[in-house]
């Protein structure tokens, strides 16, 4: 879409997005660009710049087993958050959609997991799962072995898989209340004068009909899972017990700026990059071609 | 429409009630944990009746987290992102929409890539700009051999060097370098009918004047929503923060930051009994600004969630 009339004076427009593009090269590009550079050379120990050692650090990252053990993890917890709060999301939409008396109190409500921020939510489920205080402790005086976050590493996982999701399903149900609300009531209407009942509409025409919202969710979760579990990560669990809980991001952050491996959080970074950069393809390219129905 | 279905209804309304369950039943431990006493709240068994020591537990986090401090920063930080969101985003859309220049296109696609790439996977070289924010340029002067050229006429050596870290603007210009804004305008800004930039010059309107006058007020939904989002964006951060302020004592750091530092660990209370209770304390004065904003612009946050798609 371009527009008809414009202005004609270019210098005007140039002065316009000179503060963004200043900005953008600054803070993005230049970090970036940053980012390969160290991911191919190695800081000479005695100073003196840096040595090209073409793929020489990601050859390092990828046969470090504790790399794969975080890539590995990293999807589990992907995996894990996104089906717990994309199901709840759906359910609680699809029930607030049938705009039963009384559903905006329950809309309202819904929403605010979301505001919540991810590391007060963590403090909050840490408190809560803690074995010494809380609920848990009443169950681990019975049976020590029961729940023990701080030494068993499932137990960590399945608790920042938890908190994770407590605060994400909201965000995916404000989506998909917004799809299910953008669907004509005609059609639905239309159906239910076909002799379709409430069920039947959702599985015949509701669900099919914002499957994109469905698979946008998919890949927006798996990424925001990528970025956004260091907070919750780094205040319930740092990471343990013994790297159990260590994510992709926790990772890189762990390596540069405690270990001070520039080069090789750097091929990390880069790795996870074009992680991100195929997700956010194939989103844009396949998902919304294939899945469309209007 | 009106159907029948009593039972269908009951199971909707079940449905419901247990989301509202699941949403309280954590925030309301929190409440009333920062309600009991350092030996009540180690009693092991499930505290759902509140104390009476939430005033005493509100005074002692805020005073062991330095919260006045902290959450000054953090609201200093927030409305410097959401402002210079709302303004740089409405500025870039409006020289891309309303001018032809060479590689126009090119600087849509420079900033619609940045969307890719969270600050999150970039962050050890984007802390090392923070920590001089001319690097870039003095690298460019650099490679051009300006520096070279000036140190050999002049005698005199560029160093520039502007750091960032523990300031405002290190806290909110890494936050603004992004194309979120930008797009939701650019696509507002194409709606806009050209009969209405048409009329604007024929009674003699520049571009400031119709960019002030006409597009701002037509704008101003997006904006609000815009603002919300991004203030709710920026008072989330966590790892930014955490890494741009390092000087913990002089100039402090964000709310969200402090909290781990709220948690009771074997290094805070020297191996004594955990005090969850000023822990949830703090942890409620943290999350409770966010919410109550959320609450009062509950319609623009939920807009600007939609159309900004994060």
């Amino acid at each position: 879409m371009e527009k008809r009339a414009t202005f004609s004076k270019m210098s005007v427009g140039v002065m316009f997005i000179l503060p963004q593009v200043l900005l953008v090269f600054t803070f993005f590009y230049w970090p970036t660009g940053a980012a390969l550079y160290w991911a191919f050379t190695l800081e000479r120990p005695w100073g003196g710049g840096n040595e090209w050692v073409g793929f020489d650090n990601f050859r390092q990252v990828f046969a470090d087993r504790a790399y794969w053990g975080s890539i590995f993890r990293s999807l589990i917890f992907a995996s894990a958050t996104a089906t717990l709060s994309m199901s709840i999301g759906l359910l609680l939409a699809i029930a607030c959609d049938r705009s039963l008396k009384g559903y905006q109190m329950f809309r309202t409500v819904f929403v605010w997991p979301y505001a919540v921020v991810a590391p007060a939510a963590a403090l909050a489920f840490r408190f809560i799962f803690a074995p010494e205080a809380g609920i848990f402790s009443m169950i681990v005086k019975a049976y020590p072995e029961f729940w023990n976050p701080a030494q068993n590493g499932y137990h960590a996982m399945t608790m920042i898989i938890i908190c994770y999701s407590w605060k994400y399903a909201a965000y995916c149900f404000i989506f998909f209340l917004a799809a299910l609300q953008a669907i004509p009531r005609s059609v639905i209407e239309a159906a239910a004068l076909d002799g379709a009942g409430v069920l039947r509409r959702v599985r015949d025409i509701q669900l099919p009909l914002i499957t994109p919202t469905f698979f946008f969710m998919l890949v927006i979760s798996i990424t925001d899972s990528f970025q956004d579990s260091f907070g919750i990560v780094d205040v319930m669990t740092d990471g343990g017990p013994a790297k159990a809980t260590e994510l992709l991001v926790y990772k890189i952050y762990f390596d540069g700026f405690r270990g001070l491996d520039y080069s090789g959080a750097a091929a990390q970074s880069i790795v996870l990059m074009l992680i991100m950069m195929v997700l956010t393809f194939f989103q844009f390219r396949y998902i919304e071609r294939r899945v469309h129905y209007s | 429409m009106i159907e029948r279905t009593p039972l269908l209804n009951f199971l909707t309304y079940a449905v419901m009630v247990v989301g509202v369950f699941m949403v309280f039943l954590p925030l309301w431990l929190v409440f009333v944990g920062s309600t009991l006493t350092v030996r009540e709240i180690n009693i092991p068994e499930l505290h759902l009746i509140p104390g009476t020591h939430f005033f005493e537990n509100l005074q002692a986090a805020w005073a062991r987290g330095h919260l006045g401090g902290r959450l000054f920063n953090s609201l200093i930080m927030s409305l410097g992102v959401a402002t210079g969101k709302v303004v740089m985003s409405a500025l870039t859309a409006f020289g891309l929409v309303y001018f032809r220049f060479p590689g126009r296109m090119l600087v849509f696609w420079l900033i619609f890539i940045t969307l890719m790439l969270p600050l999150e996977v970039r962050i050890v070289p984007t802390y090392a700009v923070a920590a001089n924010a001319l690097w870039p340029f003095q690298s460019i002067l650099d490679a051009a051999g300006v520096t070279d050229l000036i140190h050999a006429l002049s005698g005199i050596q560029i160093a520039l060097e502007w750091n960032l870290l523990n300031s405002y603007t290190g806290l909110i210009l890494p936050l603004i370098a992004t194309a979120t804004g930008t797009f939701l305008y650019r696509q507002f800004f194409l709606t806009v009918p050209d009969e209405l930039l048409e009329a604007a010059r024929m009674d003699g309107a520049g571009p400031l004047r119709f960019l002030a006058e006409f597009l701002i007020p037509l704008s101003r939904a997006n904006m609000a929503a815009l603002f919300t989002i991004m203030f709710l964006y920026a008072w989330n951060q966590y790892l930014w923060p955490l890494l741009a302020t390092p000087d913990r004592a002089g100039f402090g750091t964000t709310a969200v930051v402090e909290l781990k530092l709220l948690a009771p660990t074997v290094s805070t209370n020297g191996g004594g009994t955990p005090d969850w209770n000023v822990a949830m304390a703090g942890c409620l004065i943290i999350m409770l600004p966010p919410l109550i904003f959320v609450a009062f612009m509950q319609r623009h946050f939920v807009r600007g969630l939609i159309a900004t798609e994060k």
